[in-house]
């Protein structure tokens, strides 16, 4: 009971907070109610008693994910008002295609497919059963080879990211510090001798 | 453990083989690249060798059934390999033309091919996502690469969100399936599949976005809209790869998801691939005919002959798979030597990509207009060249399933085709040059390309050895 209520509380918290991502008018409040709805959405992974993906949820995503976000919105200076553009001419448009979608999924997935009765419930385990433990064996037994190729799909997002913001070394001329401490004095000054002119 | 990983040896040789590059290339910082491009050649031949060395004659699963190894799956890892390594070959010369040269394409390039061969030999939903990720993430930025062309970052930026687009469908569709019957790898699927009595319309709702996302990637209409634009934009030894491997990993990933996976649904997605296969086959011919940039033109007549290789699928027999795979192992060929071409017609700051830099190539050089009037010929399905066995072999599968107004729709639209084909013909034949300069490329470039022009005139006399092994991959 007091389970299904805590469930309500945090998916009605999920689904306000996504609501308020896409509504808001300052992109930092965004993000922030992008992090609410990151931490709903853990509080419900618990509740599954997946306490694993739930601290990796808010550690991996609200601790480092968002924290980069939040500085590339407040770095970049969007202009909200020019991307609004256009949202109440094509409003109209945008609902009846959404209407569409949703009534034309709902009559698919909102049939008996998806019954609680069809669906098996969750496993109950003891209190000393470790998520993490079992996640860490089906990944590294089972699951080794997709584990591999994601881990070279990062790889590559390295390489890409790398090689197309890293600029060639700048050509304009800079001061070299390490070569102008070495400079003797003949490499600059050169005596000549002259004879002394009469006036 | 231990005899799994002997299936995985290319693989695994080929992506250790690509760190190693990647080290080289970080390490040594000389302009030249000659060293990294010959090393990549290389890892691909080494590669190519352990391929054939260790081809199967069998099917078996390893990796807890994330992984396949089959005859189908080594032939089409071979031609991809073979095929790259032709392509680093045409690139090569390009970018040092061109100044764009660096190591990042060719580590890059590998990681793709790293990527299309995870594609084809997978088993599982989530082994085909992860290669399918791998390839078009590596491709994303090469398109890109360019960073000073507007064109090519346009065109890198739309590949980027169409595709980010095509890989959600794709995992929403896969998430469906495995919410629905539970399972992930692809035989225990089919196993769900084959126990299923009557419509079960999730499993359906499931396979509509895994159609939509196979589509996606291999360009049919209507989910086409990236493929001119990203042929056009980007620098011509990347259109020049993502047109000729990347659709044999594509063709890999439809047969995998939708024969290995889901032959039970064969009804359900035979509709869906003829309304493909009739699209794409129309848009890709009627609007390719109004196009003067070359490899635009292209790119339409890709849409087009995907819609062929759909054809192939959609009969819906090991005789019709083993037709498409002919199909597009030869078509990646032909689509190789045309860019081929405008790669050696273009020169330092100059790209040769109108229709009007073929003009009076006959006079400029009677050999390479030759070589053009082969692959156009092979296009447009032309005896005896090896485009026509190619659309020959689907058209006589459709016809054998009975779907007879189908393979008329297709004859009809190949002949709309051969205009646009043909038209190139007539520009390089009977049609004054409007610049005289003399063709500039290497030797090898040269003997390369008219290999490639030659092997379709061979292909094309000889159908039967390549046709035989496309058949054993699917007996």
């Amino acid at each position: 009971m007091i389970e299904q209520i805590v469930f309500y509380c945090f998916a009605a918290m999920l689904i306000f907070s996504a609501g308020m991502v896409v509504s808001m008018r300052n992109p930092v409040v965004s993000v922030l109610f992008l992090v609410l709805s990151f931490f709903s959405c853990a509080a419900i992974w618990l509740l599954l008693q997946a306490e694993f993906l739930a601290i990796v949820l808010i550690l991996v995503y609200v601790g480092a994910v968002m924290v980069l976000f939040l500085f590339v919105v407040m770095m970049l200076d969007i202009n909200m008002t020019v991307l609004r553009e256009g949202f109440v001419k094509f409003l109209p448009v945008g609902i009846g295609v959404a209407v569409l979608m949703l009534i034309s999924m709902g009559l698919i997935v909102g049939s008996s497919q998806f019954d609680i009765a069809a669906v098996a419930s969750v496993a109950q385990h003891d209190p000393g059963y470790s998520n993490t433990k079992e996640l860490g064996l089906a990944l590294y037994t089972n699951y080794l080879y997709p584990f591999e190729i994601a881990g070279i799909i990062l790889l590559v997002a390295i390489i890409a990211a790398i090689s197309l913001t890293m600029r060639k070394p700048r050509t304009h001329k800079t001061p070299k510090p390490e070569k102008q401490v070495s400079v003797k004095r003949k490499d600059r000054v050169r005596l000549v001798k002259m004879k002394a002119e009469k006036e | 453990m231990t005899s799994e990983l002997t299936f995985l040896i290319p693989e695994i040789v080929l992506f250790v083989l690509t760190c190693i590059i990647l080290l080289v290339d970080t390490i040594g910082s000389s302009e030249d690249k000659s060293f990294i491009y010959w090393l990549s050649q290389s890892t691909l031949i080494v590669t190519v060798v352990l391929l054939v060395f260790l081809c199967p004659d069998s099917t078996t699963h390893a990796m807890s059934m994330n992984f396949v190894s089959d005859p189908m799956g080594a032939i089409l890892k071979i031609f991809i390999c073979a095929y790259t390594s032709v392509v680093f070959f045409y690139s090569y010369d390009y970018l040092k033309e061109h100044e764009l040269i660096r190591g990042e394409y060719f580590v890059l390039g590998l990681f793709a091919v790293l990527g299309m061969m995870v594609m084809v030999s997978a088993y599982s939903l989530l082994t085909i996502y992860l290669g399918l990720e791998l390839l078009s993430l590596s491709l994303y930025a090469m398109v890109a690469m360019n960073r000073d062309s507007q064109s090519a970052t346009e065109a890198a930026m739309k590949y980027f969100v169409l595709g980010a687009l095509a890989s959600g469908m794709l995992l929403y569709g896969i998430s469906m399936l495995y919410g629905v019957s539970g399972a992930i790898d692809l035989a225990s699927l089919s196993a769900y599949i084959s126990q299923q009595t009557g419509n079960n319309i999730l499993l359906i709702f499931g396979l509509v976005f895994v159609v939509v996302g196979i589509a996606f990637k291999l360009g049919a209409v209507p989910f086409h809209m990236w493929v001119p634009d990203v042929y056009q934009g980007a620098p011509t030894s990347v259109t020049l790869f993502i047109g000729s491997a990347p659709k044999i990993a594509a063709f890999g990933m439809a047969i995998r998801l939708l024969v290995d996976g889901m032959e039970g649904l064969v009804d359900s997605w035979q509709g869906m691939l003829i309304i493909l296969a009739v699209l794409s086959m129309a848009a890709g011919n009627i609007i390719a005919i109004s196009q003067t940039n070359i490899k635009r033109m292209l790119a339409y007549s890709t849409i087009a002959h995907i819609g062929f290789l759909l054809l192939g699928i959609i009969s819906g027999s090991q005789s019709g798979y083993a037709g498409s795979m002919f199909y597009v192992l030869t078509y990646a060929l032909m689509s190789m030597g045309a860019f081929g071409m405008v790669i050696l017609l273009g020169r330092k700051g100059y790209e040769a990509d109108t229709l009007d830099d073929f003009k009076g190539l006959a006079v400029r050089s009677p050999w390479f207009a030759f070589i053009m009037l082969i692959l156009m010929f092979s296009m447009a399905g032309v005896p005896p060249l090896v485009g026509f066995w190619g659309k020959w072999f689907v058209i006589k599968e459709i016809i054998a399933m009975g779907h007879i107004s189908l393979a008329a729709i297709a004859v009809l639209f190949s002949v709309i085709g051969a205009y646009y084909y043909l038209r190139i013909v007539k520009l390089m034949y009977f049609d004054k040059a409007d610049q005289m300069t003399a063709i500039k490329a290497g030797q090898g470039m040269r003997f390369v390309l008219s290999i490639n022009g030659l092997a379709l005139l061979a292909l094309g006399f000889m159908p039967g050895m390549l046709m035989a092994l496309c058949l054993g991959a699917f007996a």
